[in-house]
């Protein structure tokens, strides 16, 4: 939990550094008669940020609250964590190429499968089930156009029929 | 009574057979949309806009006008079941409203979200057909200094938000704050924090995307590694009984409900403040004068009621300015008047003297959208609290399909699933170390309204800083924002003074 | 060179002889297969996204094509994001785009790599028109009261409009650059804020297109000083124009729209040819008539020839502009 909490300090202490740099670009003073400038806002508040990140690195050579406790309690639950992310991942990282469809089936049947060891037949309704009610919720009901990639000719006829 | 007999008019219009339909399907239609994480009344109004041209007039209001009832209700819905609050507005109702979901207690909540709701925009409707007129007059008065006390306000309410670490909530709000600065600022018209050109940061990071990726994949991942440990997710049920208590609990609260309305219908009125910071403001009073505060943010039912009598009371307090002054307070309103002005309406101050028709078929619809809207939800309540009984991996695959979907639709660019996906996996560890994650979003929201108001009334007083206490109306929110924000801290201070004398008598 | 010119040529004769001909030979020839989007280069709410979703019912309402019109709205970097998006959907006939002026504006302020003379131009719908407004109680009702006031205040004169570098801001520097005077410039998150915080005495003065600040003008609340226009407008009676004053103050908003690059011609043929009918309807006459809007429909090279003199003449007038700090 130590090293997990001045890690994950240190981590916001470099973002703020970062975020100063790239607010730099505008300027950040007072602009006489009109207030503070375009960077100013998020420049002070990063500096705000990198000092209250600071005193949190600095707190934990000090004082230990939550000496002895663990960031990961359960060390078994990072393999399947790790897995849901990167599962996870993949699949937003596959939909603008296969579309949004087959992602969500291969997403749901190894999530399913793989995590969830169900049997057969609750894989089989919902990862047939999810892509068509998504369809006529999202596209047919509410408009809104999912990415297809690859996929994009197969809809055609759909978009004929129901549109 | 003049007004009672023109109510009576529009009551006339609203009641026939094909209007009641209408209200049914629209508040059904509206619910479910509410309840998608993502999607909210926006997309509701958005869909049925073009069909108003259609159907008549009257039956195109009352379309439209249950439709942002049933998706104000339907926020709540997610916010409570799955923790994801639907829309900005509902962010306050996921402190409680979460909790009480995984004691087992989601039926209660969904009860009491639904009642509170219910008092609300009743109250609020009330409030609307008396006072309509005088009252915008009022928020005209409303300019940017005034909108910059009013949101300071909102925030120092809810300072100090439980017994969380300071320096690590004060982490979250700058981070929050300094998100909320990604894109095009619009004083200067420059781009700022686009992080390397990326077309996706033009426009900002939106609420829904932290929203999402912190309380839905956060949240999942979480509940991942919890329930290895503790597997025993409690399984809501819901009987009779629950509903005449929840009803019975409920009735304790008159004060927090009727105060909740009043705040919400007066700040939901003011232009460009909106839902968000007065339900937000309605939970920190309601926690700050309750008995038990310490009891909030673990499962209070008062602390669902508060956050949701005040956003549905000031949805229909956004009405007021759009139909009397013709300004937009929310996305939603600003589709309703582009609806208005394509039936040949012109909202405006002339509005409620030449279209009386019209105004009061408008607000009689809003009584029964409010009432068509409780029933409905009550009885899709067993309907919700069954979703819940899912397996448990189920469960977490639905919620982050829902994530990715409802990341997409809000402005259809899978740049955002992406940030959803990065938020989630920092929000995730972040919750882990022990950083409170509701400043982070509340800033979020808080944050362009606050700087925008802010540097735009610097610039129309010449940089003179004075400018914002001599003005009465500003100087007084800013009097309130410094007591709300040294309260706790007297509080604190007096504990200990009484703790420090305590051994010594 | 000259195979692009004959290819433009031949498109916008052929547009204008299918338009003539009434009854549209090509346009048969290619029609969407999906649903089309139409991106918005603004925020959700604002006038061009109101015109846009207005556009899409009277086309789904007279059943001008078979496909829906799906609006998007992209408003994010003054409309840059929309830009970058349609320059990478070269090519695709199911995107198009409902422009205002920040899409010379923009290209010309922000380095985004996108050169608009790429897109494939459909049609000018609408101009929006600009005015002068002040307060009632201010006691101003001529243009030489004005520029007193505007200098007796010393440059503290407080105009609101719209974001820095957009329209309003465009027009005021205009009217200072006119009559030598200079204002502080409030910017706004839109037009609707803005007419209200004239009425509420927030600011002193405002360039609202008419259609923002009409109902308080009827309530009897504020007070058009002049229009920047060549002509005075019947929806206006008795508001005299800045030309007629003795001042060459002009200056219009366009609607238009434009599609990606590298569209065939009988895909151009078909937009231009559904644009036409919503032209025609009578939704939109009556509207644009109750706005105060001007609706001059231009398509083809002319368009284009427009878009290119229109983005010479904001470069201009952007160079007189002192870049706010």
């Amino acid at each position: 939990m130590l090293a997990a909490d001045r890690l994950i300090a240190l981590a916001l202490m470099g973002l703020s550094l970062y975020f100063m740099w790239y607010a730099k670009a505008l300027p950040i003073g007072w602009v006489a008669a009109s207030g503070p400038g375009g960077g100013a806002f998020p420049f002070w508040l990063s500096a705000i940020m990198l000092a209250a990140s600071s005193l949190i690195l600095l707190r934990s050579f000090i004082s230990h609250p939550h000496e002895g406790e663990k960031f990961f309690p359960d060390a078994d639950a990072i393999p399947q964590i790790a897995g849901v992310i990167g599962l996870f991942v993949a699949t937003i990282a596959v939909i603008p190429f296969i579309g949004t469809y087959l992602a969500l089936i291969a997403f749901l049947f190894i999530y399913l499968k793989f995590f969830g060891h169900h049997g057969w037949v609750l894989i089989g309704i919902l990862t047939l089930a999810t892509p068509v009610v998504v369809f006529f919720f999202f596209e047919v009901t509410l408009k809104i156009l999912l990415p297809k990639g690859w996929t994009e000719p197969f809809f055609i006829p759909l978009y004929a029929m129901f549109f | 009574m003049e007004v009672l007999s023109l109510l009576a008019d529009g009551f006339a219009t609203s009641l026939t057979p094909l209007n009641i339909m209408i209200v049914i399907l629209g508040v059904t239609a509206g619910l479910f949309i509410g309840a998608m994480p993502g999607l909210g009344s926006v997309n509701g109004v958005a869909l049925v806009l073009p069909l108003t041209f259609i159907v008549p007039p009257t039956s195109a209001i009352i379309l439209l006008a249950a439709i942002y009832y049933g998706a104000m209700y339907g926020g709540a819905v997610s916010s409570i079941l799955l923790g994801i609050p639907g829309a900005s507005t509902a962010v306050a109702t996921t402190f409680d409203g979460r909790p009480m979901a995984l004691q087992g207690k989601a039926g209660l909540a969904l009860i009491a979200a639904a009642v509170a709701s219910f008092v609300g925009g009743t109250i609020s409707v009330i409030l609307f057909t008396i006072f309509a007129a005088p009252l915008a007059e009022l928020a005209l008065k409303f300019g940017p200094a005034e909108e910059f006390a009013l949101v300071l306000l909102a925030f120092t309410t809810f300072v100090g938000l439980g017994g969380d670490d300071t320096l690590k909530t004060i982490v979250m709000i700058c981070l929050g704050l300094v998100l909320s600065t990604v894109g095009l600022d619009m004083i200067s018209g420059q781009p700022r924090l686009i992080f390397g050109d990326i077309p996706g940061f033009y426009s900002g990071i939106s609420f829904l995307v932290l929203a999402i990726g912190v309380y839905g994949v956060g949240e999942v991942l979480y509940t991942i590694e919890t329930s290895r440990i503790s597997p025993a997710v409690s399984t809501a049920r819901l009987r009779m009984r629950d509903l005449i208590d929840g009803i019975r609990e409920m009735n304790k609260m008159w004060k927090t409900m009727s105060f909740g309305s009043v705040l919400g219908f007066f700040v939901g009125m003011l232009p460009a403040a909106g839902a968000t910071p007065a339900s937000l403001m309605s939970y920190g009073l309601a926690r700050t004068f309750s008995k038990k505060p310490e009891t909030f943010g673990k499962g209070n039912i008062e602390g669902v009621a508060a956050p949701e009598t005040a956003n549905n009371a000031a949805s229909t307090g956004s009405l007021l300015p759009m139909l009397t002054l013709g300004i937009p307070g929310s996305p939603t309103t600003a589709l309703l008047l582009g609806g208005m002005v394509m039936w040949g309406l012109m909202p405006g101050p002339m509005l409620f003297i030449e279209q009386q028709d019209f105004v009061w078929g408008l607000i009689s619809s809003l009584y029964t959208a409010n009432l068509a809207a409780v029933l409905i939800n009550i009885a899709l309540i067993p309907l919700f609290v069954w979703a819940l009984r899912m397996p448990f991996s189920v469960l977490c695959s639905m919620v982050l399909v829902l994530c990715i979907l409802g990341g997409f639709a809000p402005s259809q660019k899978l740049h955002d699933v992406w940030l959803i996906a990065g938020f989630g996996v920092a929000g995730y560890l972040l919750r882990k170390a022990d950083y409170p994650l509701a400043p982070l979003v509340l800033a979020l929201v808080l944050g362009p309204l606050m700087e925008k108001s802010f540097r735009q009334a610097l610039i129309s007083a010449q940089g003179d800083v004075t400018f914002f206490i001599s003005r009465p109306l500003s100087a007084t929110f800013l009097a309130l924002a410094a007591i709300f924000f040294a309260l706790p801290l007297i509080k604190m201070l007096r504990r200990r003074i009484a703790k420090r004398h305590a051994p010594a008598e | 060179m000259l195979t692009t010119f004959t290819r433009r040529g031949a498109i916008a004769l052929v547009a204008s002889a299918a338009i003539a001909a009434g009854s549209p030979a090509l346009a048969e020839d290619w029609k969407p297969m999906k649903p089309v989007e139409m991106v918005i280069m603004a925020g959700q709410g604002g006038g061009a996204d109101r015109l846009a979703r207005l556009f899409q019912t009277i086309i789904q309402k007279e059943k001008l094509a078979q496909m829906p019109f799906l609006p998007v709205n992209k408003g994010g970097g003054s409309g840059a994001e929309a830009l970058r998006y349609l320059k990478d959907k070269q090519g695709d006939a199911h995107v198009i785009m409902a422009t205002l002026n920040s899409y010379y504006t923009t290209p010309i302020q922000t380095e985004i790599g996108v050169d608009i003379e790429e897109f494939t131009p459909l049609a000018r719908m609408a101009v929006d028109v600009f005015a002068l407004w002040v307060n009632v109680d201010s006691g101003i009702e001529t243009i030489e009261q004005y520029a007193e006031a505007v200098k007796a205040a010393g440059g503290s004169w407080r105009m609101g409009g719209t974001g820095t570098g957009q329209e309003d801001s465009l027009v005021t520097a205009l009217l200072e650059r006119e009559f030598g005077i200079s204002h502080t410039y409030v910017p706004m998150a839109g037009g609707g804020e803005v007419a209200t915080a004239l009425v509420g005495g927030h600011v002193d003065a405002t360039v609202n297109n008419p259609s923002e600040a009409m109902s308080f003008w009827q309530a009897g609340r504020v007070r058009p000083i002049a229009l920047l226009t060549a002509e005075r407008l019947d929806s206006m009676p008795g508001v005299p124009t800045f030309a007629e004053l003795g001042h060459d103050l002009e200056y219009y908003m366009q609607r238009s729209f434009v599609a990606p690059g590298g569209l065939t011609e009988a895909q151009q043929a078909y937009y231009v040819n559904l644009l036409q009918k919503l032209h025609e309807s009578e939704e939109w006459q009556t509207y644009a008539r109750d706005q105060a809007l001007l609706t001059d429909f231009l398509t083809g090279d002319e368009l284009q020839a427009y878009f290119l003199s229109e983005r010479e003449k904001h470069r201009d007038i952007l160079k007189g502009l002192d870049t706010p700090s």
